[in-house]
């Protein structure tokens, strides 16, 4: 497994996406750090574009890559190896190489800046979310055959999971306004890895009373520390469970 | 060696392979020819577990494969197209291949050294002719020195004198008492090459009759007049 992972790390450091990616990022935080004279505030935004652009480009992009390295997986697959360990060494090798990119575009300019617990858990809840998100690539990667399929599949679950869900859970809070429906959002709001990524941040910046009563109730219910370890625990569920299910699909795969 | 037994897989609604069963034994050649989507690289593919067959088995040396891996170090398979990572040389791609064996048993560089592939080690995979190509995975097929040898049409996109070579390696490797997998749709080669040849049709076997049995039963000398001939009385019955 550690030397299919080895070989694909090979491979993806040397892609041109992977640099732009990284320099974007880190332009951004820099930037951004450098306006605001306020460090928490440069984090908020920060965020922000973390919660959208990190999804997006793990899931884009550890598609994209499985698909072009088809060729490599159809030559490791008649080879003696698991094909669970040709699965699992590529999922590691993708995951190390975008968490070291969000880490070094990110996390780099939050400890030169703001070197405060809030800064690391922005840079947890991002590496976080790029695991989750690359996960589910996977998973739409081995559920089809054709590359635009595949791509396309990845890009209707970001857009569900960024868009969408916010949209149904606004109908679903205003349908049912007349309910106390602050106990139904704690796991409601565990169905969506974004939201998890957003809420340990929300918890660490102590701002969770601006999100209202449902906010509050969020900050009684978790607590501080103990919040994060749930939220946490949720979103490696998000990291397995799809991994898992393809690890399935990939086994039974006809290449 | 190796035994099918009443191999089925459906592609969505096409039948693919309809109950194929075969024995391949050790020390021959065989050759499986039939017309283009007869089904022999989904065959070729169920034996690699490249494809998992809907029902059947397919058993190496008394082992079921279904479910193993190891049983793939016993094999070199070279496929029709060889396709590998665009950005590696091709050296890379056999520093690779040695590193993810991890074998003890001494690599066999017959093959990679006729075709002088070391020479052309720093070139990279993208750049590469069809039929270099073809010449790397002969090299990787013969490399780890694998009692079978499964070769998806070896010669296609090959020039005459790397063909020669090739089969020149492949007799070598069946009096070495490997057991040898050949599709081709050269008769010619097949004649020249093969003990015994499998005729597939529509996912099934038309016939597996030695080249010996099939020129005697016909009375041709040429091995492509007499498949012909051959398979027109199959039909006629």
């Amino acid at each position: 497994m550690i030397k299919v992972t080895k070989y694909v790390i090979y491979d993806i450091v040397r892609n041109r996406v992977l640099i732009a990616y990284t320099l974007f990022l880190f332009l951004i935080a820099s930037t951004l750090f450098n306006m605001e004279e306020d460090p928490s505030k440069a984090i908020i935004s920060l965020m922000s574009i973390v919660m959208i652009m990190v999804p997006l480009i793990s899931i884009v992009f550890a598609t994209t890559y499985f698909f072009n390295s088809y060729e490599f997986i159809e030559l490791l697959v008649a080879q003696p190896l698991k094909r669970s360990t040709i699965l699992l060494g590529e999922y590691i090798g993708v995951a190390l190489s975008l968490s070291f990119a969000f880490f070094i575009g990110i996390g780099i300019p939050i400890i030169l800046f703001d070197a405060t617990a809030t800064g690391f858990v922005l840079i947890l809840s991002g590496i976080l979310l790029t695991l989750v998100f690359i996960s589910l690539a996977f998973l739409s990667s081995v559920i089809t055959r054709d590359k635009a399929k595949g791509i396309g599949i990845a890009l209707m679950i970001w857009f569900y999971f960024s868009i969408i869900y916010d949209a149904l859970m606004l109908a679903l809070l205003f349908t049912f306004s007349d309910y106390p429906l602050e106990q139904a959002m704690i796991p409601i709001v565990a169905l969506n890895p974004i939201d998890l990524g957003r809420i340990i941040i929300m918890l660490k910046l102590d701002i969770s009373a601006l999100m209202g009563y449902t906010g509050a109730l969020f900050k009684s219910f978790f607590g501080n520390s103990m919040g994060i370890f749930y939220t946490c625990c949720i979103m490696f569920i998000w990291i397995i469970a799809p991994l898992l299910y393809s690890i399935k699909v990939f086994n039974r795969k006809n290449l | 060696m190796i035994e099918v037994k009443a191999l089925q897989k459906k592609f969505g609604k096409l039948r693919v392979l309809k109950g194929v069963s075969i024995c391949f034994h050790k020390g021959e050649v065989v050759s499986v020819i039939g017309p283009n989507g007869s089904g022999k690289t989904t065959l070729i593919k169920s034996i690699l577990g490249m494809i998992i067959p809907d029902s059947g088995e397919i058993i190496l040396n008394g082992k079921s494969i279904s479910g193993d891996w190891q049983y793939r170090s016993q094999i070199g398979y070279m496929p029709q197209i060889g396709r590998y990572p665009d950005n590696m040389k091709i050296g890379q791609v056999f520093s690779m291949m040695r590193d993810l064996r991890k074998s003890d048993i001494k690599p066999d560089e017959s093959v990679l050294n006729s075709y002088k592939i070391p020479s052309l080690f720093n070139k990279t995979m993208r750049t590469l002719s069809g039929g270099t190509r073809q010449k790397v995975s002969a090299a990787l097929a013969f490399l780890f020195n694998p009692d079978i040898l499964v070769l998806d049409e070896p010669t296609a996109g090959l020039d005459p004198l790397a063909s020669e070579i090739l089969k020149q390696h492949i007799l070598e490797a069946k009096s070495k008492g490997k057991c040898v997998i050949i599709t081709s749709h050269i008769m010619s080669e097949v004649d020249e090459l093969a003990d015994r040849i499998v005729y597939m049709m529509d996912g099934e076997i038309a016939f597996d009759k030695t080249i010996k049995e099939i020129k005697e039963e016909t009375g041709e000398e040429r091995l492509g007049k007499a498949i012909a001939k051959l398979m027109k009385s199959e039909i006629n019955d």
